[in-house]
């Protein structure tokens, strides 16, 4: 019997020799090479130009080596067995094949039945027409002259829109996970809002029905044009489970003069077991532009993380009078670990950023927030307000903060500001004796600590935000 | 009126442990529906480990003896069963809790109680007009209700926060320690008035902790019990707390 190293050599060799037959096939065996990212490509019947990007980045890629700094443990990542392509997958039967665990979380976080079985992958059926529900708001989105589809879509139906801005925030050398990104990127949203158009409607992942299938290396990428405002939402409280475990995105935003981003995530990946073992990490580069004068960018975010999360979700400030936001909570319980933070760069004239971070510690979860705010030479009268603090449950959970400042102008107004606290028994106790129970208490005094962030949440989104924390702290108790 | 007179508390050779070392040394304790019992010693004696075992601190470990509530086994139910059953201790010095709002931790104390004797709850704009009633008849300043629950509050304002939660739980035991430390006399008085209001519900009982006289002049108790190194060495009525107030301590002790 061959061993499975063997075996392994002769897959290699394999799909080497046929490229006509891996673009048949629904899913390429795992490895990455040019011929793979050529396959990825024809697959999705990209514009020349498109695969050229993607080759680039490639050659950057190997170039590169993987970063090591941050505060996280992780197995090391064999980049040669991971499958680049797969179709997306095919729909389950009913919510009867579904993971129980997955089952009770969708309940406990009151999501509507028919809104469960499009998140488990179900194939949706006639009541629930996701078809005609996607129809009707492109409809709304069309007569304003609003796009929101994917990037494939993108680059077939809007290429011109598509090749100026993609990359034009995270360029394809930018750091490692993003070069790769830039040269597998499977799918994700591109947005474009025409001059002075308010759009009416957040905009969802709920609403590319495949959206759950691209997962591992998405792409995501939002232009504001002049005077104009969006609200976008992406993942959902309801655990995401995926067997693959590297998840690799980027996701950028560009504001031009007068316009506003306002970008809110809710993720919780599915924990994996009590160890954290089979559980997701979680790469992801999120810029945003202030190209234009006037123009503001928010990110807010609640996360869970199943097992690591690397995330710093930045603003370069360069128009004038900018404004750059940070709200975020994170929350580290059982074994998890997270690295988050932010960047907020200043370039241009009176610019503005406000940073706050929350970080809950739970268990023996490790929480590390890194801030950077930079302020250019030219940036005159920039400030910046940051408040980082930390709540810690129990005894065997650790916070860590690092910030840095790199202040390039003297007329810069910077204030920092870190608290960290803990739960304590008596308050505990207090609450206890007036016939709160005890997780309700914590779940009480963590709504609390994290009220500033999750009034910037869109309303719906708040609502599942507060729950997925009181479930994340479940059994954080004794 | 079936009820006058029932069983609240009946405490048997109680002893207690803080940190290993034994504060209650054998308590025994009747109170009936209707009573209004006064705790008093000397600093340390174990006045607050009392209240505080009975509401179920983590602090006190029960190594002796049997607590009935109502004729239920108190040692039997866990902190918050205890409160919804209508307990309440009102603390020496309530803990602040920032960033939970006051209205919202009181409306959800009260719903949880409810809930538990099976009543139905109430929705935001019923426990407003709950609040704007209850408070309404002691002119006591909603504006408390606004902010974080005791953050940044003062010593006064925060045993009238107390007061708040009396009147809006309305508790069938309740047990003040020392409610009228660092209160001026116009606080003291409104402490008496609520206090006075809801004893008029013969339902209810009263255990108070205190050293001062003026509010043992405003509400009328009917047993005072003086407790020395963890035992009551002596009980009596109104006039055993008017004699320790002119003589003292010292005189008690055989």
């Amino acid at each position: 019997m061959a061993s499975n190293d063997q075996i392994k050599e002769l897959l290699k060799k394999d799909y080497k020799l046929g490229f006509e037959t891996l673009v048949e096939s629904d899913t390429f065996p795992k490895g990455l090479d040019e011929t793979i990212i050529k396959a990825i490509s024809k697959k999705k019947d990209e514009p020349e130009w498109l695969l050229e990007f993607r080759l680039k980045a490639y050659k950057k890629w190997l170039a590169m080596e993987e970063p090591t700094w941050a505060h996280l443990k992780y197995p090391k990542i064999d980049y040669q067995d991971i499958a680049y392509y797969s179709a997306p997958k095919k729909p389950i039967d009913s919510l009867d094949d579904v993971d129980p665990e997955i089952l009770k979380t969708y309940e406990k976080l009151g999501i509507p039945l028919e809104e469960q079985k499009m998140l488990a992958g179900v194939a949706v059926d006639a009541v629930f027409d996701s078809v005609s529900v996607k129809t009707t708001f492109q409809d709304e989105l069309e007569k304003l002259g609003i796009i929101f589809c994917s990037i494939s879509e993108a680059a077939h139906k809007h290429p011109e829109i598509l090749k100026k801005y993609l990359a034009s925030v995270v360029g394809p050398a930018d750091n490692y996970f993003a070069s790769l990104n830039s040269a597998v990127f499977t799918d994700g949203s591109f947005v474009y809002i025409p001059p002075n158009v308010r759009c009416p409607m957040e905009l969802s992942t709920y609403f590319r029905i495949n959206a759950l299938n691209t997962g591992q290396f998405e792409r995501t990428l939002i232009i504001a044009d002049k005077g104009s405002y969006v609200s976008y939402n992406e993942g959902c409280s309801a655990p995401s489970r995926d067997e693959r475990q590297l998840h690799a995105a980027v996701v950028e935003l560009i504001a031009l003069d007068d316009a506003q981003i306002k970008y809110s995530t809710i993720q919780n990946w599915y924990p994996g077991d009590d160890e954290g073992r089979g559980g997701i990490l979680n790469f992801v580069t999120k810029r945003g532009m202030c190209k234009g004068d006037n123009s503001k960018i928010s990110w807010t975010q609640v996360e869970t993380g199943s097992s690591l999360t690397w995330k710093y979700p930045s603003c370069i400030l360069k128009g004038k009078n900018s404004v750059g936001e940070f709200y975020s909570v994170a929350i580290s319980s059982h074994a998890q670990q997270a690295d988050t933070g932010t960047k907020m760069v200043h370039l241009g004239e009176n610019t503005k950023s406000t940073i706050i971070s929350k970080g809950i510690s739970a268990m023996q979860g490790v929480n590390a927030y890194r801030g950077l705010v930079k302020v250019g030479k030219k940036a005159k009268n920039a400030r910046n307000v940051s408040e980082c603090d930390s709540l810690l449950i129990g005894n065997r959970c650790k916070a860590n903060t690092y910030p840095y400042h790199e202040i390039g102008n003297s007329s810069a107004n910077i204030e920092h500001e870190a608290t960290t606290s803990k739960i304590s028994d008596e308050q505990l106790f207090y609450l206890n004796q007036r016939g709160i129970s005890e997780e309700d208490a914590i779940a009480m005094i963590v709504n609390g600590f994290c009220k500033e962030v999750l009034k910037e949440l869109p309303m719906e989104f708040a609502a599942e935000a507060k729950e997925l924390l009181n479930i994340s702290l479940e059994g954080s108790v004794g | 009126m079936n009820n006058e007179g029932f069983e609240m508390l009946n405490i048997k050779d109680l002893k207690v442990n803080i940190n290993d070392k034994e504060i209650l040394k054998g308590i025994d304790l009747d109170i009936k529906a209707g009573e209004v019992h006064v705790i008093m010693g000397q600093n340390g004696s174990g006045k607050s480990t009392l209240v505080k075992t009975i509401s179920n601190h983590y602090d006190c470990e029960v190594t002796n003896g049997q607590m009935k509530y109502k004729e239920k086994d108190l040692l039997e139910l866990d902190t918050s069963d205890r409160a919804n059953e209508g307990i309440f201790l009102s603390f020496q010095n309530p803990i602040e809790v920032p960033g939970v709002n006051n209205s919202y931790f009181l409306k959800t104390a009260l719903n949880e109680k409810r809930k538990y004797q099976k009543e139905q709850e109430l929705d935001s704009m019923e426990f407003l007009k709950l609040t704007k009633d209850e408070l309404g008849k002691f002119e006591i300043d909603k504006k408390l209700l606004q902010r974080d629950l005791n953050d940044g509050f003062s010593g006064g304002e925060k045993k009238r926060n107390e007061l708040i939660q009396l009147l809006i739980l309305k508790p069938d035991l309740i047990m003040l320690d020392e409610i009228d430390s660092g209160l001026d006399i116009d606080a003291i008085k409104t402490v008496a008035n609520v206090i006075n209001k809801l004893l008029e519900d013969k339902n209810r009982s009263l255990l108070m902790i205190t050293h001062y006289d003026k509010l043992l002049s405003l509400i009328k108790a009917d047993h005072v019990h003086i407790l020395e190194d963890g035992k009551i060495i002596k009980s009596g009525d109104y006039s055993l707390a008017e004699e320790i107030n002119e003589k003292g301590f010292k005189n008690e002790t055989n």
